[in-house]
Formats: structure tokens, sequence, C-alpha cells
């Protein structure tokens, strides 16, 4: 379902990401897991026909997305590592708006957004504003939303950032069912090794930018000779801490948050 | 089309929701208004040119227009910050339909915030010189706010923080109303200044205003008509060019 060869993406000097190759077949569970700044969601751009690459190929479905931009689009949801809810509008608008930007039939919409709604337990606020959510009900219908449009993959950057047990828990959980009942393929970055290791058919360990090593858990333990994930996830990548610089958009965020307070 | 639909109502829901913003965004307008309508009106009046409340209102209207829609633009810079516009740009919809809905919408929040400052200018005393002319003047309202709603979006799609929006405010929001013969007539100008004026988009939106509302011309309606048509389809193409490459 998803074909990565020789993939690199370079930011003028700095290379975020180099000569990626893996393979995610149809209705498998796949996990990127890495340190901060290793590339993770670097590569899910250039998966998401955000970010153009450097060189290299990749094929969604069949498809290439720097040139089949549109109907890769139509094939994948995804849930972004910061928030892409609009705020300013209510659960079920923000699904509705989705529904309609996806061309889902007016017929299905209703239906399909109702269930999702239902079964990630948002129902009984969808008629409240997002902005008055908790980051673990944004994260709900993000997901929600993604599966709204019945993609054949599941894009998931770091979805359980800053979530409590309970949450995490329960939204694996939902995933899961979700791969199984409607055979999505789930491509997923997380750097929480239990998660990986608890719903991940396979896992690439991703490191600078290159992958270090892939395989089941089971393999990759195996072959670090080590008894839990964290320690083969350790062994492959040091424990040297990574530091990100913070963006224009990240500092902006900060002025924005200051400014929504105030009002 | 129902991406088109459903971005302009996504538009027009933030406006009516934010009832601070609304009352807020009507201030400056009203400012200059009386500030000025009355108080330059006297002078006006003694070089023969009539009551200024009657010229300058559709300026003001046309400048409460400009400020709406160019700022409702650039808020596209909020959804960039807030992710909102990461959902848009990964959605199979032409680039350009992303474009023209938000266009739309801005441009028809604009059009509302500048007849609400019609009516404040009817409460102020100003009379259109033709009632039955009032309907063409809202479709030149509404080509105005489509001309520089576009042009804010497109240049919202440029923009990466807030300090390129007070380059924009200052650069080139303030002067397209200042040399846009909002408040003073285009006449007897220094040879400069006319030839400037000329350039800018808001002075044929301003001159159509003006000489449907208040019936004083400079050029032909059709003129006004033709160049503002092709502004605003040029600023689109090139809004949707631009939304086509944007990465994250």
């Amino acid at each position: 379902m998803i074909q990565v060869e020789n993939l690199v993406k370079k930011f003028g000097e700095l290379s975020a990401v180099k000569d990626v190759s893996f393979n995610v077949a149809k209705g498998e569970i796949f996990a990127f897991l890495g340190p901060n700044g290793a590339g993770k969601t670097t590569t899910i751009k250039m998966l998401t026909t955000l970010l153009k690459p450097t060189s290299g190929k990749i094929t969604l479905d069949g498809l290439d997305p720097s040139h089949e931009k549109h109907a890769v689009r139509q094939r994948f949801g995804i849930v972004f590592q910061d928030p892409s809810l609009d705020s300013e509008q209510t659960a079920y608008e923000n699904m509705e708006l989705h529904a309609v930007l996806y061309k889902v039939p007016r017929k299905v919409r209703s239906e399909r957004i109702d269930q999702l709604l239902k079964l990630f337990e948002l129902w009984d606020r969808r008629n409240d504003y997002v902005k008055t959510f908790s980051g673990g009900m944004k994260r709900r219908l993000e997901i929600a939303r993604a599966f709204l449009h019945t993609p054949k993959i599941l894009f998931l950057d770091e979805p359980t950032l800053g979530l409590d047990p309970q949450t995490r828990n329960q939204l694996w959980t939902h995933v899961k069912r979700l791969n199984e009942s409607e055979q999505v393929t789930v491509f997923l970055t997380t750097h929480y090794m239990d998660e990986a290791e608890r719903v991940a058919h396979r896992i690439a360990i991703i490191d600078h930018g290159g992958i270090v090593a892939q395989g089941t858990s089971q393999e990759l333990k195996q072959k670090t000779k080590s008894d839990s994930l964290e320690g083969a996830f350790l062994a492959l990548t040091g424990d040297t801490i990574r530091d990100e610089t913070a963006t224009s958009n990240d500092q902006l965020r900060q002025v924005a948050k200051m400014w929504s307070t105030r009002r | 089309m129902s991406a088109i639909y459903i971005l302009w109502l996504r538009e027009l829901k933030r406006y009516i929701r934010s009832k601070a913003q609304i009352v807020a965004s009507l201030g400056q307008p009203v400012l200059y208004l009386l500030a000025l309508g009355f108080g330059f009106g006297p002078v006006f009046q003694k070089a023969g040119n009539g009551s200024y409340l009657q010229f300058m209102a559709p300026g003001v209207i046309s400048m409460t227009i400009l400020f709406s829609s160019v700022f409702s633009g650039i808020a596209m810079l909020w959804d960039r910050q807030f992710g909102f516009l990461k959902e848009t740009l990964v959605a199979p919809v032409p680039r350009i339909e992303i474009m023209i809905g938000r266009t739309l919408g801005g441009a028809t929040v604009a059009v509302i915030q500048g007849t609400l400052i019609l009516a404040v200018c009817l409460i102020a005393g100003f009379r259109p010189a033709h009632w039955s002319l009032v309907p063409l003047g809202f479709l030149f309202m509404m080509l105005i706010a489509i001309v520089f709603a576009a042009l804010g979006t497109a240049l919202g799609s440029i923009l990466q923080d807030m300090q390129g929006f007070q380059l924009v405010m200052n650069f080139m929001v303030l002067p397209i109303f200042f040399l846009s013969g909002a408040l003073y007539p285009l006449s007897n100008l220094p040879r400069a200044m006319m030839v400037i004026t000329r350039i800018d988009p808001l002075t044929y939106g301003v001159d159509a205003l003006r000489n449907i509302l208040s019936g004083i011309p400079t050029f032909a309606l059709t003129t006004d008509l033709a160049l503002l048509c092709g502004i605003a389809a040029i600023f689109l193409l090139l809004g949707g060019y631009l939304f086509s490459r944007i990465q994250l």
C-alpha cells in the first residue's frame, strides 16, 4: 500500500530525511519510532503531499504523491502532530466540513458522522465549540474526522502526545478496531514504546533522518538482545538528548495563545 | 462547487459568531466619517465642492470594505498557526476552489461591514443621489471586496508570521486607502500623484461607488467595472497558484 524508495529531503544544507526505504502492506499497522527531530514528521509530510521530496520515490496505492496529488489526497486520512481543527466551529460542523471537502455523498454523510461521533464518545458534545474541548477530546475528534471519508490509509503523527493513559488506551482500541473492520492501513509515529509494541504489526526505528532497523517488535528485541522494545530502541539510537529549535510557527502560536486568553 | 460553499460558509459563521469583532471593526470608519466628515465639511463647502459628507461617504464605505476584506484574507495566518490550514491543504480539492471559497467568504463579510457603514452614513445625514441605483452600488461593493479579499488571501498564503502582517498594513493597505481618492477629489492633483492614484485598484471602486451613490463621477462606470473584474480575476488566479505552492 505504501512503498518508499531512497527518500531524501534536504532543507538547505540540512538533511532531514536521508535515504529512507520501507514498505507497508495493505491492512498493516506500521510504526515509525524515533527521537525528536529524527525525520518522522518530515516523512509523513512528504507522504501526504504537503512537502516535495528532494529525491526518491514514493508510491501510495500505486500513485505518486508529488504528481497525482488529487488522487492521493482522496485515499488517505491524517491526524497531524499539532491540532488542525477549526476551534470556532462545533464538533459536528468540523465533521461536516470535512465530509463536504472529501465529497462524502450526502446520503451517507450524516449517518457516518453520527456513527463516528458516537464511537469516539463525542456525540453528547457534538454541538459544542471545539475551543471548549480538552486535548483528549480534540484528538478523538481528529481521529474520527480522519476516518470519515473511509480512507485506505490512515496517517497518525504522534496522535497520543500529551494525552492521559486512559485516553491513549481508548484511542488505540478504536484505531485497532477500525483497522480490522475497515481494512485501513495505518502508518503511525510515536515515541511511546508501549504503544508501538501493542498496536503495530511492524516497527521501523528512525534516527538522524535514516532508518536504523525495521521488523516486528520481537525481531527488534532479538536483534539487539534486549528484553524490551525500549531497550532495543536505546541500543539502536543511543541515549543523547535531541533538542529541536523552535520554528516561527511555534513562536507565533505562543503569541496567539496570549491573545486568545486576553480576549 | 460544494467545497467553495462550505469554505464560504465557514468565513461567514466565524464573522457572525464574533460579535466583539463586528463592533470593533466599525470603530475606525465611524471615526473617519464623523471626525473628517464634519471636520473638513466647512472647508470643503467653502472651496465650492458641496457637502463633504456626501462626497466622502462612498470613500469611507470603500475603506471599510478594503480593510475588512484584506484582513479576512490575512486571517489565514491564524489558520496556519492553529493548524486548520493543513486540513484544507490535504483535502482533495483543487487549490483554486479553496482560494475562491475563502475569498468569497471574506468578501461577503466585507460587504456586510460596508452595508453597516452605509447605514451609519445614512444616520449621519448622507443621502444617495438616486435610491434606485443603490442595488448597483452593492454590485460594486462586492467587486471591491472580491478584489481585496483575493489579494489578502494571496498574501496570507505567502506570509509566515505577524511581522509580515505589519508590513502589509503599512506598505500596502494604508497607501491603497490614502491614494485612492476616498478622502479627496482626483482632479487637479500634482502629476506624480495623479499617476499613482490611477494605479491604485481602489480608485476605481471608490469612483464607481461615488458615481452611483453621490452622483460625482471621474471615470466611466464601464471602465470601473472592467478594471475591477480584470483585477479580481488576476488576484484569484495568482492566489490559486500561490496556494498550490504552499509547503508546510
